[in-house]
């Protein structure tokens, strides 16, 4: 990571403290916005607490770039008794993804939220998306796996409750989030049964002497019994097929907001911490892993990007695309990991902070015309390239890179993707990506096409160009996207340094 | 930045520049055809100063972008290359004129997005000839893709937008499914993906795995059109005129024939591919499209359709020049890329003038029409024996010698295909052109001008430049066959 | 069958579990799948308190070896299991599984007060509690390309 070494902007004793202030700013942020007099001091706490968690999670990159790894204890408490937070380059990656998309999805909420949330309960929303932010900021940067449990249900719980708020606009979202509170309690309590089953079997709550102890113990019935609790529990949470029935109805129906954030970080977390216990705590190199990863894992994601993309095609609702899209780009991540090389891992990462990217773009893009237009449907959109040009040319961009043409970020993570299986001997993974990206083609072309081919029916409602506060960030995101499709060396060091971190000096 | 690598970045900038441009000036239709017209002799500018340096063993080249680690987005000139740039940019000129006579003519909605995307494809097709590795190439080459696609299904209707989805779906799905893995793999297998004299391949893989290859990046170039990747083609007929000539006669297509030239010269090397059996095979396939094609046009009433199916015959001949063993076609090869756009482009824009002033589209409607529009058809006359390969047409010698190094290199299928070919053509082009200039049929009166005056005269002034440039390519050929000798060391 | 006695705890863990998330996906009614679901979450806070019990153990809280209830403790456990496992002359069981489960426990009432809440805001949007009529109801809301919005 050479480039965040020169970064070095913080007071001596910020730097020190960042792991911690990286989760308490959100999280004091969540107490100030849920007591602030109105809807604008709220956004502006909002705003502030998740810009400061980027300017941490700097900082945090520094001292990895610096350091290697960083290694906090919570209150001077070191382990086994205390809760030790551990930050790798891979902690790093997935802290920057998610302060910095929260950060964007903040600065866009000022708009939104006046169209999508009764104004009585602007400051709580404010407070619950700092309370998710903080979660998953916990969740990413925390060497606990109690204390992973407990950050991903801070996460989740602000989660449920701000998909329901949804419900303003279209009440289909209460029944969406109550089912997602299901699902995820369910996944949650599994990890947590899982995470027992590790403790009886090692003592310990730190991934990191799990993981030494794990080694010793062999072929234990109760680790394999944790590991197939931990891995189906995060499964749900990240929406991993065949898990994933809770997931677009939570994504279609929830605030824009919400869209934005959840489906460029809360997978993804969820994903994370799998990966953690996949690599990091298990040792892939023994045969239970291996085969778990070569026969369960890989056919499953392959499995998640053919058939998702066709339901993806099939779908009528726009963010219902989008969603089991998101599902669909999670196989994709899935399959680059399940092959279990360092190159393929970072490949994997790669098309992780890619997708956040356009995924983020394009449900931005979708939001701010829905500010003021209630059209939900490929009929509705049809002819709003013309009437809001600059917004969907924005969702063209993202569009563009989710299928993979050239010159996007997206592309350029599939091309590694591809690279990674031919090298693996995988071909049947290079079918199923080339095929997949045709589908997307298929769904994300079916909308492109309503946008900018058909007209509008005469007397439909028509839609609007989005406010200038949401075409900035949304323009800033495409920007990137375009810029990640030229020169994509910046994410993919970030990627490059994750996966060497997760796999430590493995092939 | 010397000279020659600012000659690449203006050959890509000024199409991005003049895309912008169009896009801004849109309400104003003379300024921004104007523009286009503009942008079109800038370009020519910088392609013919850019052919004149690579004629004098001059190889300017320029790294764009480093988008992954052993990845680079570089651009490298080579005489193949500068030709394919050159004609492009002429022909582009040219048919600008005849865009505007066309669109203005028929009236055309969404005017603003068809100028646009033509620049977006012409920056495609820069992007492609100047390509120093397979990267670059296949990201020109899906920009060429998407970026016609608006123009294929220009006119909005459920018709054209069924066939913007054909379109995209076969160009798409061969370069995803089989040109993205062939070029991967041989970024794998060779450690980068750069176009090499003599052969990137050469000595690195076994003829097995070479023959897997090469069938992959053959079928994924899909622009080629040779069968069964060909249906995309005469589907792309219901795009207006101006984009059927230009792109379908000449961008597009030849962008697909000039990647696997590229690929047979560079990747694999003469040597190699004169040893692979998949080679043989794909010129038999070649063979055939060459045969089966002409016989589906004899049988094709529509003027455009007949015309996109001598196309594909037209395309696997280059096809063919550049698999014969020893790169024994391939000036030839590059010749007839260069005759076979001239004379096609004329044929196109002579059905688009008669479309314009008559609404006819079919061949039977055409008797006795060239009465009353003598220039176009006999210009129609000029690019059809050109195809054929009649003297004193351009189309002649590249013919001419593409079957003298068939027959020198023991390919007698290949060489009877073509020959029984320009027989067949001969066959379904030229009686339009002279039953159109006959007396018409005494029980039907040709069809009515459905606009007062005919075509305008922007349609007709195009086709009369093209239908010259092939009779002077026929006294050129040799200045042209001497440019292109340098690459890979082509025998004449 | 003594497997079965002497882990008489993990049975009852095991019991709990599946009677949770049975409850949780045979009913269609709301207010039950709650249930249901804290009754699965409880589990779990069995289940570590079982894998914390030390046997002869007492609770975490400081007591001296020598007073009468510590002396009890050591003659029920045995002076073996005392060597083994003793703190000072005292058996205790392991806290931290308490703690967790403590938290965890937190975490579950946060949980079904979220989801309560949203039960009752759904009842007031739709008029039920039930997932099939309300399945029902939006279907037909859909099939007519219409979404009402909650009250």
């Amino acid at each position: 990571m050479i480039t965040f070494e020169a970064f070095y902007a913080a007071p001596p004793a910020l730097t020190a403290h960042a792991p911690a202030l990286l989760v308490v700013g959100p999280l004091i942020g969540a107490c100030v916005a849920a007591l602030s007099p109105n809807s604008r001091w709220a956004w502006m706490i909002s705003v502030g607490s998740t810009i400061f968690a980027v300017w941490m999670a700097l900082c945090l990159a520094g001292e990895v770039a610096r350091q290697g790894v960083v290694n906090y204890y919570m209150g001077g408490f070191a382990p086994p008794l205390g809760i030790a937070f551990r930050i790798d380059a891979l902690g790093v990656m997935m802290a920057l993804l998610v302060s910095s998309v929260s950060a964007a999805a903040a600065l866009y909420s000022g708009h939104a939220l006046d169209a999508e949330v009764r104004s009585s309960k602007h400051t709580l929303f404010q407070a619950g998306f700092l309370l998710c932010v903080a979660g998953l900021l916990g969740l990413v940067s925390t060497g606990d796996a109690f204390n992973a449990f407990v950050f991903l249900e801070v996460s989740s719980i602000g989660t449920y409750a701000l998909i329901a708020a949804g419900e303003r606009r279209d009440r289909r979202a209460l029944p969406a989030a109550f089912n997602y509170l299901i699902m995820g309690t369910i996944g949650a309590t599994f990890y947590v049964i899982g995470v027992g089953f590790l403790y009886a079997a090692t003592g310990t709550l730190n991934m990191a002497d799990i993981a030494a102890r794990v080694v010793t113990l062999g072929d234990s019935r109760m680790v394999q019994a944790g590991f197939a609790f931990i891995v189906v529990g995060l499964g749900l949470k990240a929406a991993m097929f065949p898990l994933h029935g809770w997931l677009p109805g939570a994504y279609a129906h929830a605030p824009s907001l919400m869209n934005i954030f959840l489906s460029a970080t809360a997978t993804k977390a969820a994903l994370y911490l799998m990966v953690r216990f996949l690599f990091g705590v298990f040792e892939p190199g023994s045969d239970f892993a291996y085969h778990f990863m070569a026969w369960v894992l890989g056919p499953l994601a392959g499995a998640a990007a053919v058939i998702c993309s066709i339901q993806a095609a099939f779908e009528k609702e726009f963010r219902r695309v989008l969603a089991f899209s998101s599902v669909a780009q999670v196989g994709y991540i899935l399959l680059g990991l399940s092959i279990g090389t360092t190159a393929a891992a970072s490949a994997g990462f790669l098309h992780l902070l890619a997708h956040a990217l356009m995924k983020a773009t394009l449900f931005m893009a979708v939001g701010g015309v829905a500010l003021h237009f209630r059209g939900r449907t490929l009929d509705d959109f049809a002819g709003a390239g013309r009437d809001a040009p600059w917004t969907m040319a924005a969702f063209a961009t993202g569009a563009a890179s989710l299928i993979g043409i050239p010159l996007t970020a997206g592309f350029l993570s599939k091309w590694r993707l591809i690279e990674a299986s031919l090298a693996a001997g995988q071909i049947w993974m290079v079918v199923v990506i080339a095929i997949s990206s045709l589908l997307a083609l298929a769904y994300a072309g079916r909308m492109l096409e309503a946008i900018f081919f058909r007209t509008a029916a005469p007397g439909a409602e028509r839609a609007k160009e989005a406010p200038l506060g949401v075409l900035v960030p949304l323009w800033i995101l495409a920007g990137f996207c375009v810029w990640f499709g030229i020169d994509a060396s910046l994410p993919e060091s970030i990627a490059i340094a994750g996966a060497q971190a997760l796999m430590g000096g493995r092939p | 930045m010397n000279t020659g690598e600012l000659l690449i970045a203006l050959a890509l900038a000024l199409p991005l520049f003049a895309a912008a441009a169009t896009y801004a000036v849109g309400r104003m239709p003379d300024v921004r055809e104007t523009l286009t017209l503009v942008s079109a002799i800038g370009l020519t500018i910088i392609t013919l100063s850019m052919a004149v340096r690579t004629g004098a063993g001059d190889a300017p080249q320029l790294v764009m972008a480093r988008p992954l680690q052993g990845l680079e987005l570089a651009f490298r000139l080579e005489p193949l290359g500068a030709l394919f740039a050159l004609m492009a940019s002429v022909l582009w000129g040219i048919n600008s004129m005849f865009s505007i006579g066309y669109m203005r003519g028929k009236r055309e909605p969404n005017q603003t997005r068809f100028y646009v995307c033509f620049c977006f494809a012409i920056f495609g097709v820069m992007g492609i000839a100047m390509a120093a590795n397979l990267f670059t190439l296949f990201v020109f080459y899906e920009v060429l893709t998407f970026s016609t696609y608006p123009l294929v299904a220009h006119k909005g209707d459920e018709p054209a937008r069924r066939a913007g989805r054909i379109y995209l779906a076969i160009l798409v799905g061969a370069s995803v499914t089989l040109l993205l893995p062939g070029i991967i793999a041989v970024q794998a297998i060779a450690g980068s993906t750069d176009f090499v004299e003599g052969g990137l391949l050469q000595g690195k893989v076994n003829l097995d795995v070479g023959g897997i290859l090469l069938a992959l990046l053959v079928f994924g170039a899909a622009k080629a059109a040779l069968m069964p990747v060909h249906s995309w083609l005469p589907t792309a007929m219901v795009a207006p005129a101006p984009v059927s000539a230009l792109l379908h006669a000449v961008a597009v297509v030849k962008a697909g024939v000039f990647t696997i030239m590229k690929i047979s010269a560079f990747t694999f090397g003469p040597n190699l591919i004169g040893h692979m059996p998949v080679a043989q095979w794909l010129l038999w396939l070649a063979a055939a499209t060459i045969v089966i094609s002409s016989l589906v046009a004899m049988r094709k009433d529509d003027l455009k359709a007949r015309l996109a199916w001598s196309t594909i015959g037209q395309l696997a001949y280059v096809t063919s020049a550049a698999l014969l063993p020893a790169a024994a076609g391939f000036a030839a090869g590059g010749l007839h890329l260069l005759a076979h756009a001239v004379a096609k482009i004329t044929l196109f824009m002579c059905a688009g003038a008669i479309y314009v002033a008559t609404g006819a589209t079919r061949v039977s409607q055409m008797r006795g029409l060239g009465r009353r529009m003598p220039v176009v058809f006999f210009c129609f006359l000029v690019g059809a024996l050109s195809i054929v390969g009649m003297p004193p047409f351009a189309g002649m010698w590249s013919k001419f010698l593409l079957i003298t190094a068939s027959f020198g290199s023991e390919e007698w299928i290949t060489a009877t295909a073509m020959i029984v070919s320009s027989m067949l053509s001969l066959f379904y082009l030229a009686p339009i052109a002279i039953r159109g200039l006959l007396p018409p049929a005494s029980d039907a009166a040709p069809v009515e001008f459905v606009r007062p005056g005919g075509a305008p005269g922007l349609t007709v002034a195009p086709l009369v430049i093209t239908a010259i440039a092939s009779v002077a390519l026929f006294f050129f050929a040799d200045e042209v066959i001497a440019f292109l000798v340098p690459v890979a060391g082509a025998a004449p | 069958m003594s497997a079965v006695l002497t882990h008489f705890n993990y049975v009852a863990v095991i019991v709990l579990m599946m009677g949770g998330l049975y409850i949780l996906l045979s009913t269609g009614n709301l207010v039950r799948r709650m249930i249901g679901l804290a009754i699965f979450q409880t589990s779990t806070g069995l289940f570590y308190i079982s894998l914390g019990k030390v046997s002869g153990g007492t609770a975490a809280i400081t007591l001296d070896a020598v007073s009468a209830e510590g002396q009890a403790l050591a003659a029920r456990a045995g002076a073996e299991q005392v060597a083994r496992y003793g703190v000072e002359g005292v058996i205790y069981s392991n806290p931290l599984p308490h703690v967790l489960i403590l938290t965890a426990i937190v975490v579950g009432v946060a949980t079904l007060a979220v989801g309560l809440a949203i039960a009752v805001r759904l009842r007031e949007a739709y008029g039920t509690i039930e997932t099939d009529e309300i399945q029902a109801l939006d279907r037909v809301l859909t099939a007519a390309g219409q979404v009402e919005p909650a009250p």
